[in-house]
């Protein structure tokens, strides 16, 4: 098995005034994985997300990308493959502006960039479009005129536009509808087989990032507290904060559930 | 399975009209279009209509009466009243539109640089802003005249950027309000520049507000201005409204009329402008919603009210329940026969997703369905009664005494402006009748029981000094403290962390059995429900699919929603394995 590292974060630090956000948190990720980021509120895992995307702040430590450091780099100050880095975001309501056609939107990155003009870039759009399944009379219409899974895999069709080779998710699923969830996940595996993109995958729910990654890192207090392989972390987590969410997640078997529950009241009982 | 995703046959056709066509087609709003149409076109074709040169003297018509060549009379000077109001035009359109130009310019830049970049640049700007506002427009515009002469276009330029500050506060407002939107971000990955997201991502989305502010900034330049020229400023030789107005109020003894035309000029230029906004304002935030009354009310059928016995251990029995909403096509079912039944002491679970009917039909039983929600059809019998078409006064009663209810958002259903202790204390005094002292004690009670560790400090706290977990053991608090015989708890754990969720969902259990409850617990969480639901209902498109002991709902589904919707949970026995790419898929 080769070392290749696509990113590598090495203690990055993020610091809000008095708040310490990031506390020396180390990752890294291979070319096609998807690590996942698991976490409560005020974990931190979104501000790592964005420090990667180069839209949060990093207070110390760097952020290799190839080995070059982009840490605290603006995307339009980004070059090459790390100008290509790309974003999901959670709420495909607010990711989408209102005013623009989805054409528009899927092709501002690729004008944006230089790489060609507005009319060159239209051409590209069916292919977005049919990399994500929809099709190509969706490029006319605005954002309102579609239901939250078409919108977000409008938002998938425009982190892909730029070819990237890492794509930080920031809870794409979890303002999704049970089914659509699942046809997006399955979506974001299908591109990752077809591309060889990576994924940040950042996530609250555990189950969510049992499914589509390969590793999994869990963050508490702005600490990564466990980072392994997927099936470790998730099923057999050595860390008792994370043995906590694990078992916390409700699951749908009433039997199950139960002896769940007790465990986690067993759990909660120790501290 | 059709794959509702990928398809566009169920996206929603929207209007893509254009909003000048709107506006035309409400009668104000065409009125004042007309109006301003017919003011611009006479000053653009001035010289071809009016009949006379607006200087010409004529020494015989010095306040002539209406007629004899001269359509409206004659003023002070002996000149054409109507020629001088249509050449009048001309200055005042003009001077109208350097005041919204120089106001525009400076007011949206400054805002939309201080909106999007906050900060230093935000504080200095909103101070020379607030300097501007300070200063007496009228004031400043006499002093300036005094030393730049006799022009009423530089007089409007300043006056321009003394209005600056309403463009300014509008935008900056706007900005803030949509910079954090996550398009912005996205924008900002994709790699724009400042520029290209303050033009395309910001003013593109706030441009609406903008136009109004204009047209009302255009009406109040026109006021001011016509006010600076009746004080006898601005340059004698131009013919002007404001002049007119001033040379027919010295003349008003002998022709009183001739104060009527520039007095009507103005006021109707000036209401067109606001109308016009006003219109624009309507086209825009009416939207796609519809007022009731708007649509004639819907036909609610004639259901005889039910009294007839149920078995002794029925608390809630809703038969085929409706509830409509208006929409542009008539009323619109989101609820459309929901029969259930609810024993004392039962758990009973109400599980669909996003646009099933379940939050309605809770919201329904509760009776506090939205603005125009109406129940059109059917029966909710609570206890032996129907309470479907009770008055809203006995619904109150019911509500927060014998019925509760647990929301999905705890923060926003606390008042941040009053302590924790008072949101639990007044209620208890209002629906219980028992005295304050007592309520107090009870409060301390309840938070001790809802598991938060320090209940006189809570009940003391407002709502912004406590989680989001504490916030909802709050109102759990609250919805039990009148002891109600059923609890509805509309997605009571999904704004929550799973570990609290976990904590929240064990003391909704605790409290359900130590108060013999019954519950309606809706969510869309299939592991909620296995958690703590007897018997499961399972809504789509507004009906109930299935009914079912939660047991036998997850091992053997009848319907095939279900089916598909226990298929759809992530329950993944073996996780993916990593390949690295091969470095010939890698894009050069």
């Amino acid at each position: 098995m080769s070392d290749a590292i696509l990113v590598d974060c090495c203690n990055v630090n993020t610091r809000f005034g008095a708040h310490h956000v990031l506390k020396d948190v180390s990752l890294t990720i291979r070319p096609g994985e998807t690590v996942g980021l698991v976490g409560e509120s005020g974990s931190g895992k979104t501000t790592l997300g964005r420090a990667i995307l180069g839209i949060g702040p990093v207070s110390a430590g760097e952020i290799l990308y190839e080995g070059t450091n982009i840490a605290g780099v603006a995307p339009r100050d980004r070059r090459g493959n790390a100008a290509a880095i790309q974003a999901v975001f959670q709420d495909p309501y607010s990711s989408l502006n209102p005013s623009m056609t989805v054409e528009d939107i899927l092709i501002e990155p690729i004008v944006a960039r230089g790489l060609a003009s507005a009319s060159e870039a239209s051409a590209k759009v069916n292919t977005l479009l049919d990399q994500v399944a929809l099709p190509a009379d969706a490029a006319q219409r605005y954002p309102r005129e579609f239901s939250g899974g078409q919108r977000q895999r409008v938002a998938i069709a425009r982190a892909l536009a730029l070819s990237p080779r890492l794509i930080v998710c920031d809870e794409p699923v979890s303002a999704l509808d049970l089914s659509t969830q699942a046809r997006v996940l399955d979506l974001f595996i299908d591109i990752q087989q077809a591309t060889g993109v990576a994924y940040l995958f950042v996530s609250h729910d555990l189950t969510v990032v049992r499914h589509i990654s390969h590793r999994v890192a869990v963050m508490r207090n702005g600490e990564i507290v466990e980072f392994d392989e997927c099936d470790q972390v998730t099923a057999n987590p050595s860390h008792d904060y994370t043995k906590r969410l694990l078992l916390a997640a409700p699951v749908a078997d009433p039997a199950r559930q139960a002896e769940r529950r007790a465990a986690f009241r067993a759990l909660a009982g120790e501290h | 399975m059709t794959d509702h995703e990928t398809s566009l046959s169920n996206v929603r056709p929207v209007q893509r009209d254009n909003l000048a066509l709107a506006v035309l087609s409400n009668p104000l709003g065409l009125v004042a279009s007309v109006l301003l149409a017919v003011v611009f076109l006479t000053a653009i074709f001035a010289p071809l209509i009016a009949p006379h040169s607006p200087t010409t003297l004529q020494i015989f018509k010095i306040n002539a009466a209406p007629g004899d060549g001269y359509l409206l009379g004659g003023d002070g000077s002996g000149r054409d009243v109507l020629s001088r109001l249509i050449y009048g035009s001309r200055s005042t359109l003009a001077g109208a539109a350097i005041a919204v130009v120089v106001a525009g310019l400076l007011g949206i830049a400054a805002g939309l640089v201080a909106g999007y970049y906050g900060g230093r640049r935000d504080i200095v700007l909103s101070w020379v802003s607030d300097g501007l506002m300070a200063l007496p427009a009228l004031i400043v515009l006499l002093a300036f005249y005094q030393t730049l002469g006799s022009s009423i276009y530089l007089s409007m330029v300043v006056f321009g950027i003394m209005l600056s500050p309403s463009f300014f506060r509008l935008t900056r407002n706007l900005v803030n309000g949509v910079k954090n939107e996550l398009y912005i971000d996205a924008a900002r990955v994709s790699g724009l520049s400042d520029l290209r997201i303050i033009i395309r991502h910001v003013l593109l989305v706030i441009r609406a507000p903008i136009v109004i502010q204009t047209s009302i900034v255009a009406g109040i330049a026109i006021v001011i201005q016509a006010g600076l020229e009746f004080l006898g400023l601005g340059d004698p030789g131009t013919p002007t409204w404001g002049g007119m107005l001033q040379n027919a109020f010295s003349n008003m003894y002998v022709a009183p009329l001739a104060i009527l035309w520039p007095g009507f000029a103005i006021s109707i230029t000036v209401a067109s402008f606001v109308l016009l906004a006003n219109a624009i304002r309507d086209r825009l935030q009416q939207g796609d919603r519809v007022k009731p009354g708007q649509i004639p009310p819907p036909e609610v059928a004639a259901v005889p009210v039910r009294a007839e016995a149920l078995p002794e251990d029925v608390l809630l029995d809703v038969r085929d329940l409706k509830v409509a909403y208006p929409a542009k096509a008539g009323w619109k079912d989101v609820v459309s026969g929901v029969s259930l039944t609810l024993r004392r002491g039962e758990v009973l679970g109400l599980v669909g997703e996003s646009g099933s009917g379940k939050t309605q039909t809770a919201f329904a039983i509760l009776g506090l369905l939205s603005e125009g929600g109406r129940i059109i059809a059917g029966s909710i019998l609570f206890d032996g009664k129907d309470i479907a078409g009770l008055p809203e006064a006995e619904k109150h009663k019911l509500r927060g005494k014998r019925i509760a209810y647990v929301p999905q958002e705890p923060m926003s259903n606390l008042d941040p402006a009053f302590r924790i202790g008072y949101q639990l204390v007044e209620p208890m005094v209002t629906v219980l009748g028992i005295s304050k002292a007592e309520a107090r004690r009870r409060a301390l009670d309840l938070l001790a029981r809802v598991g938060l560790p320090d209940p006189e400090r809570t009940f003391r706290s407002y709502p912004h000094q406590i989680s989001g977990g504490m916030a909802q053991r709050v109102l759990i608090a609250g919805a039990i403290s009148c002891n109600p015989d059923l609890l509805i708890a509309d997605e009571p754990t999904t704004a929550l962390d799973v570990t609290v969720q976990a904590e929240v969902l064990d003391l909704l259990r605790d409290l359900q059995s130590e108060f013999e409850m019954s519950v309606i617990l809706v969510t869309h969480n299939f592991g909620v429900v296995a958690d703590m639901c007897d018997r499961v209902a399972v809504m789509k498109d507004g009906a109930i699919v299935e009914t079912r002991d939660v047991t036998d709902l997850f091992a053997s589904p009848e319907h095939s929603y279900t089916r598909m919707l226990l298929g759809s949970v992530l329950d993944d026995s073996k996780t993916r394995t990593y390949v690295q790419p091969s470095v010939a898929e890698v894009p050069a």
